[in-house]
């Protein structure tokens, strides 16, 4: 290769970069968030036991809910739960409604640790052997899932809500489907 | 009012950086004298505007105006005054603002102690550092204004995100991004060499104090960096891989490769072209460190959310900048030949070396940070790029450099020989062989290789000591005489170099860490790495704007007590966030870490963890910058030492 060409190849390199860059800009490209088959379907059919303080809910309870609402995965034996758990407080003051699903967890476990850290849940179901997350397609606790007002999911969120993911990603969601 | 001055402020710099990068660079290619010599006038008012700027904003935060957004959404009345200063640099629109203060400020510098620069180039330098400065104080004022005001003002702020209330990150920001500001001397250098279509010695000289400096800074601060998340994140790990560390590791790569190529170009007027290459690519790398990350591009833990049109803002601006210098390079750079010849085998021949496995590693580091993404991009994959494959790429290229780091430094310039060179080496090599074989034969192969390796680095780097002052071949005076008449640069070469091995042994010693997850009740022991570890007791304690649980565990070992340790919890109430407060007892060869978990049934659960080696880690580091300052202080490689000036402009011939 001739050395003209070739002192030309650090800005070829660049200029593709930034081409890529710029395409992955206007996607909105989230590198963290985990593709959800769930996005823009119901969620899959399933009916738990009550996890105490309870009630229970089943599938057909999240049909059609009067506003958007969070069914959020959790478990006392995981440590960003217990740093989730704040946050969630929080939305359920603000007026959100949040659902609960205690995973792969012993009720009694699961109760004292909503006893320590709050219960934002207004229901809450057990699922013990973790099949109804399976079914959900949950790939580690905690993990929220929002739900429109046709029953429709349309966002998952797999680990903690923070600040940052409450404001730029959940309360813009809020908005549209509101 | 304090925020408006700062804003007029900021636009102020803004338009005397346009004006600075306009008129210098005209100035300088009409050759008039007066613009020229207006360039340090220039970057001194912006600095001084910026440096305005950046005061209203610390002042802001210091009073917790919370009718400013910044303030209010990072800040609280109730937090410490340290962390309301570190708190203006805690969010994306304060850290820009602190950037763009490091960049005027680099340019001040310059202005004060680039005086026996020649004119021209000197206007040159400012006028690229001024339009680079422009672009970003523009960004600053059109995309994150860091003034803006909130009305009507909350009565509370959001607070400073807990996991930075920390001493270590408080200074960790500022001295990352000195480190990763400071290259843009070396690019300005770089630029103004292409616009004047020479590289010579004297710009070799003059490149290298900007970069040692901008190095000394970078390697101190990715070292707090790595220290911060070893004890604060509460993993017990130093190095994730994280596309944040990555970017901060890349630049870092290519200025250490431009640190050695300069010397080549100051000795033998060769490697030319590469200088100038490596100069624009580590400052385009400090600047994709900075704004691609704070984009959010890369998935990070680190990363701030932005809105869009920041990014494609930054975006551009990365283009002109990066594309703008690169596009200069093709044009101009044909035309830099190299003069000086030298044979592969020679001291010349191992920087290049250097260069070529510093440059390799950089390049697979860059490639698996940039994989997802554009994996995405290309083929529609979810991929991620995990610490595997970097420890799986990097190690195979990092083993020579490290292995030949100890060698090159005793070969001649020019021409040299192997043998005589390795012979000169034979007690560096008995030391790694004893040292990394007691590591092998009592725990491990891999961890002795990495001790070997240590002890190799560490007495190559005092070789070329101990070969010019003829140690044990001459009366012990003469050597000391000798060693009293050395510059200081060879010490810092050789301290930089040893602060290295230092690090490496480190990270080896690492990989004979133990660690364990207990549950304790009051009372219980465990038993790890040859201590006894006794869970005493658990309290509540409060703090100014958190709640704590401190717990006291009592370690031991053979039945005499070693420390009285008290991780704990905090929960910070306002931003709804808990962090843990690691107790680490350090000896400095290792460390006992211990991680309070969670509260159950009269017990708690304790992560325990045993660090051979891990304070060497940072110390290298440490050692390294420290070896980088003292090659500083070397009066020959100060800018404006009087030697340099024959060097610089054409000698004038005198008669007879």
């Amino acid at each position: 290769m001739n050395r003209r060409t070739l002192l030309l190849a650090p800005l070829g390199v660049v200029v593709a970069g930034a081409a890529g860059v710029a395409v992955l800009l206007e996607r909105d490209y989230v590198p963290s968030a985990l593709p959800s088959m769930l996005i823009g379907k119901r969620p899959p059919r399933f009916r738990l036991p009550a996890q105490p303080p309870g009630p229970a809910f089943s599938s057909a309870d999240l049909a059609a809910p009067p506003r958007p609402m969070l069914v959020n995965f959790f478990a006392s034996w995981c440590i960003p739960c217990v740093q989730e758990a704040a946050m969630l407080r929080h939305l359920r003051q603000g007026g959100m409604k949040i659902w609960g699903i205690a995973y792969k967890d012993k009720p009694a476990d699961a109760a004292a640790f909503l006893a320590e850290n709050g219960n934002p849940y207004a229901r809450l179901d057990s699922d013990l052997a973790g099949t109804v997350a399976i079914n959900w397609g949950v790939y580690g606790v905690p993990e929220t899932y929002l739900i429109d007002r046709s029953g429709i999911v349309r966002w998952r969120w797999a680990g903690a809500l923070t600040r940052e993911v409450v404001a730029s990603r959940l309360n813009p969601l809020l908005r549209r489907y509101a | 009012m304090i925020p408006e001055l700062g804003h007029f402020a900021l636009a102020l710099a803004t338009a005397i950086a346009a004006a600075q990068g306009v008129l210098l660079l005209w100035g300088a290619s009409v050759r008039d004298r007066r613009m020229m010599a207006a360039a340090p006038a220039f970057a001194l008012s912006q600095l001084l505007a910026a440096g305005f700027s950046f005061a209203a904003l610390v002042w802001s935060h210091v009073v917790s105006d919370f009718s400013v957004l910044d303030v209010a959404q990072n800040s609280s009345s109730l937090t410490p005054l340290l962390y309301r200063i570190t708190g203006t640099w805690g969010d994306h629109n304060g850290s820009i603002l602190l950037w763009c203060l490091m960049l005027s400020g680099c340019g001040g510098a310059v202005a004060l102690f680039g005086r026996e620069l020649p004119a021209a180039l000197r206007a040159r330098v400012l006028g690229v550092l001024g339009l680079v400065s422009a672009g970003f104080l523009l960004f600053t004022l059109a995309a994150s204004n860091p003034f803006l005001r909130l009305w009507p003002p909350p009565g509370q702020g959001q607070d400073v995100n807990p996991l930075l209330q920390d001493p270590g990150l408080a200074i960790h920001p500022p001295m990352l991004y000195a480190g990763y500001v400071g290259f843009s001397v070396a690019f300005a250098f770089a630029v103004a060499a292409l616009i004047e279509g020479r590289v010579d010695a004297a710009w070799g000289r003059w490149v290298r104090p900007w970069t040692l400096g901008a190095w000394c800074l970078l390697t101190g601060g990715i070292a707090l960096g790595s220290w911060w998340s070893y004890y604060e994140l509460g993993w017990g790990g130093y190095w994730f891989w994280d596309p944040v560390e990555n970017a901060s590791l890349l630049p870092w790569l290519t200025g250490t490769a431009l640190l050695h190529c300069a010397i080549v170009v100051e000795k033998r007027e060769a490697l030319k072209t590469w200088a100038v290459l490596l100069a624009i690519a580590t400052f385009s790398l400090s600047l994709c460190g900075t704004f691609l990350v704070r984009s959010g591009l890369l998935d990070s833990v680190h990363s701030f959310a932005a809105d869009p049109t920041q990014g494609i803002f930054i975006l551009v601006l990365l283009a002109l900048t990066v594309g703008g210098s690169l596009l200069l390079f093709a044009l101009r750079a044909p035309a830099l030949a190299p003069s000086g010849l030298f044979a592969p085998l020679s001291r010349e021949g191992a920087l290049v070396l250097n260069n070529i496995l510093l440059c390799s590693i950089a390049t697979v580091v860059f490639l698996g940070t940039l994989y997802p993404p554009f994996a995405d991009l290309l083929a529609g994959q979810k991929i991620s790029v995990g610490p595997p494959f970097f420890e799986r790429t990097v190690l195979p290229l990092a083993v020579p450099l490290l292995a030949a780091m100890a060698v090159g430094p005793v070969l001649s310039w020019k021409r040299a020989e192997l043998a005589p060179a390795l012979l000169r080496l034979w007690w560096g090599a008995l030391l790694a062989a004893i040292g990394g074989g007691a590591v092998a034969l009592g725990w491990k192969l891999v961890p002795g290789l990495g001790i070997a390796l240590a002890l190799w680095i560490i007495a190559g780097a005092f070789a070329e000591i101990v070969d010019r002052i003829r140690l044990f071949r001459r009366p012990l005076g003469e050597s000391l005489a000798r060693l009293a008449g050395l510059r200081r640069s060879v010490f810092g070469t050789a301290i930089a170099h040893a602060g290295l091995g230092v690090t490496i042994a480190g990270i080896s010693g690492m990989a004979l860490a133990a660690h364990t997850l207990v549950f304790l009740r009051p009372g219980q022991s465990a038993h790890l790495a040859g201590y006894d570890w006794k869970y005493v007791s658990i309290a509540g304690a409060t703090g100014a704007n958190f709640t704590a649980r401190v717990s006291t565990l009592v370690v031991s070992r053979n039945g005499h007590q070693v420390v009285v340790m008290h991780p704990g919890k905090r929960s910070f109430p306002i931003s709804q966030m808990t962090t843990s407060e690691v107790a680490i007892w350090t000896n400095g060869f290792l460390d006992l870490y211990a991680v309070l978990g969670n509260e159950r049934d009269g017990g708690a659960v304790f992560r325990l963890n045993y660090h051979p080696l891990a304070p060497e880690i940072w110390l290298g580091a440490l050692v390294m910058a420290l070896g980088g300052g003292l090659s500083l202080s070397d009066r020959r490689l100060r800018v404006g030492a009087p030697a340099r000036r024959a060097a610089a402009a054409p000698a004038p011939v005198r008669a007879g």
